[in-house]
């Protein structure tokens, strides 16, 4: 139909080709290239073969990071799951007035991490937060949650928890709303319970979401970045809690060592595939498609 | 029945006030003085009710500056990256070329790239071609994104050729057809393209942290993190400007929640 088919091509696709080839194909390709060599930014980069990628596996801040990312995750994904599923489960009951709530649960999704930060900086101050109000309302004793080095984790993972229930329990709602009415019709007619309908039609039939939830949780959970840096900041916990973003960052952009951080950034790359196959696999166990 | 609905509604509002509670605590520290923190009873904070934490934000700090860096920044890479996603999801819906198949698959591919893998070398980029604290290096990487063209690409299918056949027939070019048929009847996609994108640019964090290290670029991310000194905090000052951070993406969600939930359930961007 169109005439001038080289002319359209020319002007319209070629500024996103070009774009994605630099930004994305080259800037990759030229990071593997930098992880095999010393480069600092200044100077000439030389070819050190995979010296970066063995010091990064004797390097005991690699696995302090590495542990630290671990433990972000589980502390993060069941709670984050099991919460943002029994919020999608009460936004999807037919009560009046339910897509109000919906928009409040949102309101942390869309703001920043930093800004989010912030104010969690102020709920968790030891003097005067709210959270530590209630526990000594409750006759306990709250702890210095980001001056204390053993507490600044659980208490980024609840922040990481309160932003994100309302993001993933969108997605699960899509999912719920999915699921066919008759199932449960025909299980009222069986006489099935609340809890044997939970778990025999609605966590089978929700499985591929839940998947989804899981796989994209947790390649953003590898990658935890900004919460980490600003709620440590300023604290003395600054250093205290890497992970391995952090360490990409603190090594090419404090110490310039660009070699060992793009390094680092493929070895994160390389976990996040591996953990992502690994799921894949097992998910033929358990996630049930409705044909 | 009745018994179970109110169970779902006090679940619902417990959930809601723990959504709503930092907010609020923002909102108080933000209109009085850094003093009620350490006291908050509603006769002290009715006491203490005051603008001037938003006085010394913007008298004290280029707050001013900061809040147009983030505007403009945002709108630029929003708009570059609609403009440029719809024209090449307009080529690939529409028009046959070699390879195309192949070409695509591609461009879904680099979807898979991780942030990680190219932020530096994109740094280094921008430092080569000496744009580290210009708006160029803020907003450029952020106009391409491979999700935009696919996105586009579906909604361009879904319109039926024949309207484009009309038009081209009374002689309208390629650009005017795009422009005026294509764009107007994709809205839909439009908007949830601009809501993520807007968010996406407007909360971004570490690409800035890395181009922007004069004061002239910061932008309202990289002012607040710098806000908290070290070791003294006015807390009224800082939440005022969380909250002057946070209002206008609220603004943007208020008008277009349809488009934001729209666009997490396909996407699964934040």
């Amino acid at each position: 139909m169109y005439k001038s088919r080289k002319k359209i091509i020319l002007t319209f696709l070629l500024p996103s080709f070009l774009g994605l080839l630099v930004f994305k194909v080259f800037s990759m390709l030229y990071s593997l290239y930098i992880s095999f060599t010393d480069w600092n930014l200044f100077g000439d980069p030389n070819f050190i073969g995979i010296r970066n990628y063995m010091d990064i596996f004797q390097d005991e801040r690699f696995y302090q990071a590495l542990k630290n990312t671990l433990l972000f995750i589980t502390g993060y994904l069941p709670s984050v799951l099991i919460v943002s599923l029994g919020l999608a489960m009460l936004l999807n009951s037919k009560v009046k007035k339910v897509t109000l709530f919906r928009g409040l649960f949102f309101l942390p999704v869309i703001s920043s991490w930093v800004a989010i930060s912030m104010i969690w900086k102020g709920m968790l101050n030891p003097e005067f937060g709210i959270i530590n109000t209630i526990i000594r309302f409750f006759g306990g004793n709250g702890p210095a949650w980001l001056q204390n080095p053993s507490y600044v984790m659980p208490a980024i993972i609840m922040t990481s928890v309160w932003k994100d229930i309302g993001f993933l329990a969108i997605i699960f709602l899509g999912g719920l709303q999915g699921i066919s009415q008759t199932y449960y019709e025909a299980a009222q007619i069986d006489c099935a319970g609340p809890w044997q309908r939970f778990t025999k039609i609605t966590l089978p039939l929700l499985s591929p979401t839940t998947f989804y939830v899981l796989i994209l949780s947790i390649i953003n959970s590898f990658q935890v970045f900004d919460q980490i840096w600003v709620m440590t900041s300023g604290e003395p916990t600054a250093d205290l809690v890497p992970v391995m973003v952090t360490e990409i960052y603190r090594n090419s952009f404090r110490y310039q060592r660009m070699g060992y951080s793009t390094a680092l950034s493929w070895v994160l790359f390389g976990i996040i595939i591996l953990v992502t196959v690994i799921q894949n696999v097992l998910q033929k166990k358990w996630v049930h498609y409705d044909d | 029945m009745k018994k179970k609905n109110a169970i779902i509604y006090i679940l619902l509002i417990l959930g809601a006030l723990m959504m709503i509670v930092p907010f609020g605590w923002m909102l108080v520290v933000a209109f009085t003085n850094a003093d009620i923190t350490y006291n908050m009873t509603l006769k002290n904070i009715w006491n203490s009710l005051s603008l001037n934490s938003f006085r010394t934000v913007f008298s004290q700090y280029n707050t001013g500056r900061y809040l147009f860096n983030s505007v403009f920044v945002s709108l630029m890479a929003t708009a570059g990256q609609i403009l440029i996603c719809a024209m090449s999801g307009f080529v690939f819906a529409r028009i046959e070329f070699r390879h195309k198949e192949k070409l695509f698959l591609l461009y879904l591919a680099t979807m898979m790239i991780p942030v990680q893998a190219t932020v530096i070398p994109q740094y280094i980029l921008m430092n080569k071609m000496n744009l580290i604290n210009t708006y160029i290096a803020l907003f450029l990487p952020g106009m391409f994104n491979a999700f935009g063209t696919f996105l586009m690409r579906q909604y361009f299918k879904s319109i039926p050729a024949a309207l484009e056949e009309a038009a081209c027939i009374d002689g309208a070019g390629f650009i005017r057809i795009f422009f005026q048929i294509m764009l107007p009847l994709s809205k839909p996609g439009l908007a949830v393209l601009a809501v993520t994108g807007f968010m996406g640019a407007w909360n971004d964090f570490l690409w800035p942290l890395l181009v922007a290290s004069d004061d002239l670029h910061t932008t309202l991310p990289l002012f607040l993190s710098q806000l908290q000194g070290r070791w003294y905090v006015d807390w009224s000052v800082l939440m005022s400007a969380t909250l002057i951070s946070v209002l206008p993406i609220l603004l943007v969600y208020i008008f277009a929640q349809k488009y934001f939930i729209e666009g997490i359930q396909n996407t699964g961007i934040k």
